[in-house]
């Protein structure tokens, strides 16, 4: 009895310690240096706003065999969007399945749109990304879990603290235990995915949460999942709830 | 056309400096890259930018391959007059855009 008690609060500690607190969380946004800060900071200096704008045309741009735009049914974006981004990856329970926002689009694009879906990484669908992540900028991360969708977030989590690839590294070892310290000069963040679709400098344009993690899983030498790969979603379900509260910052800059 | 945004005050009192900003969306693709296969990826770059202030030119800006992709560029000028800032890119392949904004000189 004694025996269990103390098993269980040792892995509670180990929980705790595992996961930054709440309080004690940081976006990576405050990572940066005083340049990439003003640069995300100031509309006419953040490059993903050229992404914004052409996402803002497509979603008045009439598209597929019903010849409807993503207007014509969701109107405003500024109303019908906001705070849609800050609820992705969602549980659809039709599906049965977890769907983030790219998923969403072209679900939108395929089935209302009567159009082929966006390649992912496409210009077209970061643009729309874009554009629907921009109209949550400020509000609070807010990821529901129902009952179905928690094997999904268990499954998210258990790949972030699983070890993988040559390297054999997990993702927490890195951004619960070593945040804030450098790898190779560069300060580690947390992993809170606040503003994606980014501008990272070092990619020269905008990519998404998935080429984020495919970077991270090719730097362990782990071979990466393929784009909307299930597991790769259900990572991005666990990092958005992790984040939970946490301000959106779409389009973010990233060095 | 390509997308550009540029930032112009809207107003400003005679005399003054201005600060102008001007990012435009370009690959810059250097030239020297090379594909999987070896093949070398050609160069796309924007050759130049210039700025006119009611149709006189107040800033000239030669790009290289070294310049990073959608390039911005901030500068400043002295308010003058009222009327129309434009700013022009040209490049490779016959790259083209353009943007302007209104200012108002008191």
């Amino acid at each position: 009895m004694i025996l269990r008690a103390l098993v269980l609060l040792l892995v509670l500690c180990a929980a705790a310690r595992a996961e930054p607190p709440p309080a004690g969380r940081r976006s990576g946004y405050e990572f940066m240096g005083p340049g990439t800060r003003a640069m995300q900071d100031d509309d006419a200096s953040n490059p993903a706003m050229l992404w914004v704008l052409d996402g803002e045309a497509l979603w008045r741009a009439r598209a597929g065999a019903s010849g409807k735009a993503c207007a014509d049914c969701h109107g405003d974006a500024a109303t019908s969007m906001k705070g849609v981004a800050a609820r992705y990856p969602a549980y659809d329970s039709a599906r049965k399945a977890l769907i983030d926002l790219d998923q969403r689009v072209n679900l939108c694009r395929t089935a209302q749109q009567n159009a082929p879906a966006f390649e992912p990484e496409s210009r077209e669908l970061l643009a729309l990304s874009a554009f629907i992540g921009r109209q949550s900028r400020g509000m609070p991360i807010d990821i529901a879990v129902p009952g179905e969708a928690q094997p999904l977030l268990e499954a998210g989590r258990a790949a972030f603290g699983r070890r993988q690839g040559q390297l054999n590294l997990a993702c927490t070892q890195c951004h619960d235990r070593l945040a804030g310290e450098k790898l190779a000069g560069n300060p580690i963040p947390q992993a809170h995915p606040t503003g994606y679709p980014i501008y990272r400098l070092e990619w020269q344009g905008l990519g998404s949460l998935q080429r984020r993690l495919r970077n991270c899983m090719i730097g362990v030498r782990a071979e990466p999942y393929a784009y909307g790969a299930p597991e790769f979603v259900e990572l991005e379900y666990y990092l958005m709830w992790r984040a939970r509260g946490m301000k959106v910052e779409t389009p973010a800059v990233r060095p | 056309m390509a997308r550009a945004i540029v930032k112009v005050p809207a107003r400003a009192r005679r005399g003054e400096i201005i600060e102008l900003r001007a990012i435009v969306a370009h690959v810059m693709e250097t030239g020297f890259r090379r594909t999987e296969t070896g093949a070398l990826v050609p160069r796309d770059i924007i050759r130049q930018m210039v700025c006119r202030y009611n149709g006189v030119e107040v800033f000239r800006a030669d790009f290289h391959p070294a310049v990073a992709a959608n390039p911005l560029i901030v500068f400043t000028t002295l308010a003058t007059e009222s009327g129309r800032i434009e700013f022009r890119w040209t490049g490779d392949n016959g790259f083209a855009a353009a943007e302007s904004a209104q200012i108002t000189v008191e």
